[in-house]
């Protein structure tokens, strides 16, 4: 079991920072949605895989709350968003694609550097789960700030919950609470964002941040 | 023979507040929830005296020291009297259409869904449960901020999401490499994840990761803080959401997550091969306060000035537990609970001014010494004690604070002189065309209560010309606890 279990948990782990940078290059938000929904399906995968040669049955759990909410319901949802209010299709990136991938090969490269010398008394699979986890979080970070548009910062956002639940899932023996806090936290946060959603559509027709930041302008005055 | 302390009082102050949020959820008449909402606060307060009487040893779950137990008095007694301000502060609101019975419901739920997640995360003795409650106090104070469903108010409410999301993200990384870092001496589960069990292995866990995950920490719950550089929702959920709110806000969600950071600190102090952590914390403490104490003079909105203030102070407190030792500690203990009180006082005026002149823009209002002397000078007061001016409670601690770092660090010291200086101009000047000059027209009578306001002033001034002899020596405690 062991170098195959090693290796595939690697090649999974690999695959969700992939989707992460189809998540950076995106510029259409239904393309947007789709990659969400694959790294989604991959983390359910990479979950369900530690929980294997972990022989730990609750991380299973955890594979089928991603799987089910995080790769279907989700991006269900949030296409009759886009649907009902007849979102433009582009994404608008702040940034050229060019230099977000840039940036985001940097942040990987920081967080292998920064992860895996002060892990070394760490077991193996671990630290290179914990270093790929890293790069998840943070290019999850760098597309909520690259993104302008609602919809793109909150892909982004539980985009950087999948790194999240990815270090959870990779640590040995990490109790269930926290991974079914992360859960009920994804869906809480949805609910609050369907609330948004519902609101800036009613005052701005619109879901782009940028006309917020004109009405804040505006009331703050010279 | 003496009884052994059961967990009796620590579950009535949590089951409290959970079931008023419950209950509050199906009160439609607003006037009946507003009160049982003060009935809760005080039971809340009275299972926090019988916890002060009987503290239970720690369990996984719940943990209550000295450190956390004045906290969570502290809460308790800020929550009470903010209901009894809110009591009133609604029924305003409601007169001028402002909110419906309706969005009042849901306010009433989520305060107290708000008090006990706070409670929670001061009791918690596992890392988890403290994340999970700081990300549920986060949550509710994100859905209270938005009540008003104005486009501002939206604006403010998605900034704070958005920052504290991925403040709170960060934290939780944190808190796996925590676990990471405590799961080869305690084996899996749950142990490596309870605060005393790792207090107690401290000394041998690898400090490679204990740095890394601090790091994680302190960027993380420093963001709920309001340290520098992602402070930038504080202020605006302060100016949006409903005065009560900016009050807790203020006077305690910032403490609570200020807390969880100096519960890590201790872990690292324990460590002792890891890099210094308060050398790290003292210069984003410092950092954030001079920030804010230049944005301050730019201000015109009240409740975002006074949140400013409030930025200020948080960094004052981050710089004194970050130097340390048993002074610095002691003043930023005491300066904790005092600016607590007195912020939240000055919410509760800032409150009861918008509503009798109608605005927030603070170059509108005058002479409110004149129009009304009671407010009035309730604000004059409040501004005098937030501004570190003797016999206010809070020259003692900024007094204390500032020589001791001056006898260790001239440097940092200097700049923090300098940054109180900068804030206490910009809280002379605005205060000034507040209070005096020329009565304001078209002003509106007062009907709200002013005892919660005046019991809080009345508390800081008290401690600034005698400090009870119990209450120093148990500050004196925790400080030695902090290292």
């Amino acid at each position: 079991m062991g170098e195959i279990g090693y290796d595939t948990a690697h090649l999974l782990g690999a695959l969700v920072l992939l989707t992460s940078f189809a998540l950076l290059s995106q510029r259409r938000l239904s393309a947007l949605i789709s990659a969400f929904a694959l790294q989604s399906a991959l983390l359910a995968a990479a979950a369900a895989w530690q929980g294997l040669i972990q022989d730990s049955p609750h991380l299973f759990v955890t594979a089928a709350i991603a799987l089910l909410l995080k790769a279907v319901a989700i991006p269900l949802a949030l296409r009759r968003v886009m649907e009902r209010f007849g979102i433009q299709r582009a994404a608008e990136p702040a940034l050229g694609v060019g230099p977000t991938l840039v940036a985001g090969v940097s942040l990987v490269t920081l967080s292998l550097l920064l992860v895996i010398p002060t892990t070394a008394a760490s077991a193996a699979l671990t630290r290179e789960d914990l270093a790929l986890a890293l790069s998840v979080v943070l290019l999850g970070l760098l597309m909520m700030i690259t993104r302008r548009n609602a919809i793109g910062q909150v892909v982004g956002f539980m985009s950087l919950e999948n790194g999240l639940i990815l270090a959870a899932v990779g640590v040995k023996g990490m109790p269930l609470v926290v991974e079914m806090s992360v859960a009920f936290a994804v869906m809480v946060a949805f609910i609050i964002f369907g609330i948004f959603f519902f609101q800036i559509r009613e005052r701005f027709d619109s879901l782009d941040l940028r006309r917020l930041d004109d009405v804040h302008a505006e009331e703050e005055g010279p | 023979m003496t009884q052994e302390p059961t967990l009796g009082p620590a579950l009535a102050i949590l089951l409290v507040p959970a079931l008023a949020a419950l209950g509050l959820a199906l009160v439609p008449a607003w006037r009946l929830a507003a009160r049982l909402n003060v009935v809760a606060s005080g039971l809340t307060l009275a299972s926090a005296a019988w916890l002060a009487a009987a503290p239970p040893a720690p369990t996984p779950l719940l943990l209550v020291d000295d450190f956390n137990l004045y906290l969570v008095l502290l809460t308790a007694f800020v929550g009470f009297t903010t209901s009894l301000f809110s009591a009133g502060y609604v029924a305003h609101e409601l007169e001028d259409g402002r909110l419906t019975p309706r969005s009042l419901r849901f306010y009433h739920a989520m305060f107290q869904a708000f008090m006990l997640a706070m409670l929670l995360a001061l009791l918690a003795n596992n890392l988890g449960l403290l994340w999970v409650a700081v990300e549920g106090a986060t949550l509710t104070t994100v859905l209270m901020v938005s009540l008003y469903r104005t486009a501002a108010a939206i604006e403010a409410a998605w900034k704070y999401f958005i920052l504290c999301g991925v403040g709170i993200a960060l934290a939780l990384f944190g808190t796996i490499l925590m676990y990471l870092s405590a799961q080869p001496l305690l084996g899996g589960g749950a142990a490596a994840m309870t605060w005393t069990a790792l207090l107690a292995v401290a000394p041998r866990i690898d400090p490679g990761v204990l740095d890394l995950a601090f790091v994680f920490l302190l960027v993380g719950y420093g963001t709920k803080v309001g340290l520098a550089p992602l402070n930038g929702w504080l202020p605006d959920a302060h100016a949006e959401g409903p005065t009560p709110i900016s009050g807790v806000l203020s006077g305690l969600l910032l403490n609570v997550a200020l807390y969880a950071v100096l519960r890590f600190k201790m872990l690292m102090g324990a460590n002792g091969q890891v890099l210094p952590p308060g050398t790290l914390m003292a210069a984003m403490g410092l950092a954030t306060l001079l920030l804010a104490a230049f944005m301050l003079h730019r201000r015109r909105d009240m409740k975002r000035f006074f949140a400013y203030s409030s930025i200020e102070h948080m960094g004052l407190m981050a710089f004194a537990f970050g130097i340390g030792g048993p002074v610095a500690n002691f003043a930023g203990l005491l300066h904790m609970t005092l600016h607590s009180l007195t912020k939240s006082a000055i919410f509760f005026a800032v409150g009861h001014v918008a509503q009798a002149a109608g605005t927030q823009r603070m170059d509108r209002v005058t002479g409110l010494t004149a129009s009304h002397p009671a407010l009035g000078w309730a604000l004059v007061a409040g501004v005098a004690a937030i501004a570190g001016l003797p016999p206010f409670g809070l020259f003692m601690s900024e007094f204390l604070l500032v020589t001791s770092a001056f006898a260790t660090h001239l440097v940092p010291a200097s700049l923090l002189a300098l940054g109180l200086l900068v804030g206490f101009a910009a809280l002379v000047a605005r205060v000034q065309g507040m209070a005096f000059g020329p009565p304001m027209e078209g002003v509106r009578e007062l009907r709200a209560p002013l005892a919660p306001l005046y019991a809080h002033l009345a508390l800081v001034l008290v401690a600034g010309v005698w400090l009870p002899p119990p209450l120093a020596a148990w500050f004196q405690s925790v400080a030695g606890m902090l290292g």
